[in-house]
């Protein structure tokens, strides 16, 4: 692991001002991913992992307000002129979003889409570009992709659709992949196909995932580290060996409890419901939900510190870790 | 794609006949067209009024009706169109003109409307909930609980007769196509009569249409593709004329298409109160005579133009919109 | 949150529904209390009591505070008379027109079939023909049919009106109902309910109209503004009710006016104008209101 960093994100926060107060969605995150490795975020709906990687990508609406600091290739985001986000957009980070059938524009061919993303930063004739938009087709493993160019996304299935999705991202050779929740919408084998695809970019091109997802199982299959999120913070992260043997965190070992697994008879999903967000719990905001929180949790705001191979944003992990998941 | 178009057609031809007939009857129904022509012609002989039942198959019961459309629908297509009871007047002469009055209203306000709706629509849609929005949003509303009648009475007394109080002179003539007794072609003058009833139809599909597009344009908007389309990196411009503008219009295009009725509904009105000769018009003075003759061609007319603008939906939304499937 | 409260909340954060409907409150309290609110009868003149003979075209002013017309009656005693007919047969044709709508509707979502099929085509018939002429069709064919007469009366009656009304008012609801059957029709509820050897009528009453209720009052509320402009229409155009010698209605008011036209008596234009444009703009906003309340999926910053 001494690829250089590709993405890097310090102190990054995201607030949406609404009517009824400011939504706090992403309250300090920092990340570094490394050319070649894939990084699994993974957390409850509404930690706001998408949020963070959409806006640091400045696709949020618009009254959304961003700030630390995100930066790809030395290239800072935040703040960013248009111009500058539209040439990293596409060439340098490029997205799968979780739901392909309305992801894809369903008036557009295939074939169009694609090629639109190749002209978009290469100067290529539309007949170049759709060759090698069906070669993309091709290595995503789309049979016939010449026939299938010219069809629309509805022609597709679900599987397919996302292939499209992916043969389109790195249709410029990104240097890093964001993938929100790519298998959500999938049957079990398609999912597993689509997880195959993203790791065989890893190792072909060389490209850094981000693998978003709140399946932890899906992050054990291909992830190389994995970092989880609650209630728009890190709470805890680390190679995902270890965080599979021994997290330290309560919010990461109710999530691994409610993975279904050999040898376990029952789930156990995390009692109670993710925090309101205009006016998060004081200090760690898991405490409401945490069958270990005590007086401290209130007053401090953990931050994420070494315990054994994981870091983790516990007050009390060092007594925790040995209780497993 | 061309056996699609030729099924619709298929179609059409007997919804044509269905639906005229139906109106065929009820118009045998509701004018009582015997009664209408005694009622005009107080003293007309027993010879000609025979002659009228004959001309126009006025026979009675569930057979007669059929046998009496057949005959009419006959005479129909072959431009032997029975005469209007009052005064016996050939009725295509003065149909045809009609249209041709209408039609020049009618485009030219759909255009405008259309083009001016769109882009009102269009225009907020960037912008929703702001000032802008909150403004173009409640007139359209205003202007579609005002129905055109009430729009033509108060722009006629400003336009009319309180400019001409004020100023001595009125500004824009509220009847007719040219003033009464002028002969031959004057396209300013004709310009002139049209600017209020234009205007009134205008209002009307104006606070229509920028509805539609606001509705659909948000739509479109805030779907998914949209931040795709944003995730590659091109133009703004780009994402908002091939992705948004694009897919927001396909929907409009196909009620632009069905509309065409209240479109027409609205001409009627329009052209009555400032006393446009065209079809809506020649419809209201032949309904007030119980004119069944006059009726007869001019509900026909109707009947095949909103045919043809439902099969023209259809179509255009097959050909715009692929997740249609033909067939 | 109960859903109710949600809704009444949604409602209540659109403003103009709610100011609609405190002045459709306001309207409605003026025509209740015709007696006290209006200042004349409807047929009674200005200046009945005083020696000199009644004024026609009274301008504005104290003892006609809108003016007066033709024959020197109050415009504005009359209007709140000819409001209150003309409420009446809204509220009335848009209620009777919406119960027709869902009964039939709910019949061709839940038989489907050619009852469905033709359904369909007569209501897309009937609502792409310009609706002006609909209506003039179906009056003179109504007024013809001499075994009608009992039922519907006479054409220049309120009740033939509100009758006519009805029977163009159906088609909008029957479409509207027939969806939502046939998306109900799928969920688990109505298969229990079929399962359990409930009756069509029962489905319809006991679920699936409970479950239509917002779109269906959304509907009934643009009824009720399509009817008091259709009144108005035929009012205009002078194949309006004739309310008889005690009333007037919006209609005869707004068709009065082309008369005053040309001489310049702007009163008898301008406030029955504004009168039928503001009835149909407040009932508008609060279907709009009712919209926003009732619909789930604009729920959020939109
Ligand atoms: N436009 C917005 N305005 C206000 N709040 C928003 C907006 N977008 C997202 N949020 C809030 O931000 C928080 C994080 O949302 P985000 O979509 O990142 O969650 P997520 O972790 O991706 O969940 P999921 O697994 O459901 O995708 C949520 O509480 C959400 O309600
Ligand atoms: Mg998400």
């Amino acid at each position: 692991m001494t690829n250089e960093v590709v993405l890097s994100l310090r102190d990054f926060r995201v607030t949406f001002p609404t009517l009824f107060g400011d939504v706090q969605a992403v309250r300090g995150i920092d990340l570094d991913v490394r050319a070649g490795e894939i990084v699994g975020v993974v957390g409850e709906s509404g930690s706001g992992k998408s949020v963070t990687f959409l806006g640091l990508m400045g696709l949020l609406p618009k009254g959304a307000r961003i700030s630390g600091s995100a930066t790809v290739n030395g290239t800072e985001l935040v703040g960013a002129p248009r111009q500058v986000l539209r040439e990293v957009r596409g060439r340098k980070v490029a997205m799968i979003f979780q739901d392909p059938l309305s992801a894809l524009n369903p008036t557009h061919r295939i074939g169009h889409q694609i090629v639109e993303m190749i002209r978009a930063h290469q100067s290529m004739s539309k007949a170049a570009a759709m060759e090698r938009a069906i070669e993309l087709l091709n290595d995503v493993g789309i049979p016939q992709p010449r026939e299938r160019a010219r069809q629309y996304p509805h022609e597709f299935s679900g599987g397919m659709r996302q292939r499209v999705m992916i043969a389109m991202a790195i249709a410029n050779d990104p240097d890093v992949l964001i993938a929100d929740e790519p298998t959500t919408a999938l049957d079990v084998t398609v999912q597993a196909q689509i997880l195959e695809i993203l790791q065989k970019i890893q190792s072909e091109r060389q490209a850094a995932i981000v693998l978003i997802t709140h399946d932890l199982g899906v992050v054990a299959r291909v992830a190389d580290r994995v970092q989880g999120m609650y209630a728009g913070r890190v709470v805890e992260r680390g190679p995902v060996a270890a965080l599979y043997d021994h997290p330290s965190h309560p919010y990461t070992q109710g999530l691994l409890r409610s993975l279904p697994s050999v040898g376990r008879d029952r789930l156990v999903p995390i009692p109670g419901s993710p925090p309101n967000m205009i006016e998060p719990p004081s200090g760690c905001a898991f405490r409401v939900r945490c069958p270990h929180a005590i007086d401290r949790c209130s007053l401090e705001v953990p931050t994420l510190r070494v315990v054994g191979d994981l870091e983790s944003a516990c007050l009390r992990a060092d007594e925790l870790r040995s209780v497993g998941p | 794609m061309f056996r699609f178009v030729m099924r619709r057609l298929m179609w059409a031809l007997p919804m044509t006949l269905i639906i005229t007939f139906v109106v065929y009857v009820a118009l045998r129904v509701g004018t009582d067209p015997l009664a209408s022509y005694l009622r005009v012609n107080q003293r007309a002989s027993e010879k000609k009024i025979q002659q009228y039942i004959e001309t126009n198959g006025l026979y009675e019961g569930f057979g007669g009706y059929v046998r009496g459309y057949l005959q009419w629908l006959q005479g129909f297509v072959t431009f032997d169109w029975p005469r209007s009871i009052k005064g016996s007047r050939e009725v295509w002469p003065e149909f045809r003109d009609a249209m041709f009055n209408t039609l020049r209203l009618g485009l030219t306000a759909t255009f405008l409307g259309i083009l001016i709706g769109l882009s009102f629509g269009i225009f907020v849609a960037l912008k929703p909930g702001g000032l802008r929005d909150a403004t173009v949003s409640t007139s359209s509303f205003v202007a579609i609980s005002t129905p055109p009648y009430v729009s033509a009475l108060l722009l006629q007394l400003l336009f009319a007769v309180y400019w001409s109080k004020w100023f001595g002179q009125s500004l824009l003539p509220t009847s007719g196509v040219y003033p009464p007794g002028h002969r031959g072609f004057d396209l300013v003058l004709m310009i002139k009569h049209m600017i209020l009833p234009v205007t009134v139809v205008v209002i009307q599909v104006v606070a229509v249409y920028a509805r539609y597009m606001r509705a659909s344009l948000l739509e479109v908007l805030n779907s998914e593709y949209m931040r795709t389309a944003r995730s590659k990196g091109i133009s703004e411009r780009r994402v908002l004329v091939r992705h948004a503008l694009r897919n927001a219009l396909i929907p409009i295009v196909t009620v632009a298409a069905i509309d065409i009725g209240a479109i027409l509904g609205g001409l009627i009105i329009t052209e009555r109160i400032f006393s446009y000769p065209g079809l809506g018009d020649f419809f209201l003075g032949a309904y007030d005579n119980g004119d069944f003759p006059q009726m007869m061609p001019w509900m026909f007319f109707f009947t095949l133009v909103v045919i043809a603008f439902n099969l023209l939906a259809d179509v255009l939304y097959a050909v715009l919109d692929p997740r249609i499937r033909l067939g | 949150m109960s859903p109710r409260r949600m809704a009444v909340r949604r409602f209540v954060k659109h403003r103009a529904a709610l100011i609609s409907l405190i002045i459709l409150g306001i309207m409605v309290l003026f025509i209740l209390l015709a007696p006290f609110t209006a200042r004349y009868g409807v047929n009674e003149a200005v200046f009945k009591t005083s020696p000199e003979k009644p004024n026609s075209f009274l301008s504005p002013r104290g003892i006609a505070w809108l003016g007066t017309d033709d024959i020197g009656r109050d415009l504005y005693s009359r209007l709140i008379y000819g409001l209150r007919v003309s409420i009446l047969i809204g509220l009335a044709s848009a209620f009777f027109g919406t119960i027709l709508g869902v009964a039939i509707g709910a019949v061709a979502g839940l038989r489907g079939g050619w009852i469905d099929d033709l359904l369909m085509r007569v209501t897309d018939l009937f609502l792409a023909f310009p609706f002006l002429v609909t209506l003039l069709v179906l009056r003179s064919v109504m007024s013809n049919v001499p075994w009608l007469k009992p039922i519907v009366g006479n054409p220049t009656s309120i009740r033939f009106v509100v009758i006519l009304f009805v029977l163009f008012g159906w088609m909008g609801v029957a479409r509207l109902m027939r969806g939502q059957v046939l998306a109900l029709k799928e969920r688990e509820f109505v298969e229990a309910a079929r399962a359990l050897g409930a009756s069509n009528t029962r489905i319809v009453l006991r679920h699936l109209l409970p479950n239509s209720a917002g779109p269906i009052l959304v509907a009934l509320t643009f009824a009720v503004s399509g009817n008091i402009i259709a009144e108005a229409t035929l009012g205009f155009f002078g194949y309006g009710p004739q309310p008889g010698a005690g009333a007037t209605s919006l209609g005869k008011l707004v068709g009065g006016a082309k008369g005053a036209l040309l001489p310049g008596y702007w009163w008898l234009v301008v406030f029955p104008c504004v009168i039928l444009i503001l009835v149909s703009l407040c009932v508008n906003f609060v279907g709009d209101g009712l919209r926003d309340a009732t619909d789930p999926k604009l729920d959020g910053n939109r």
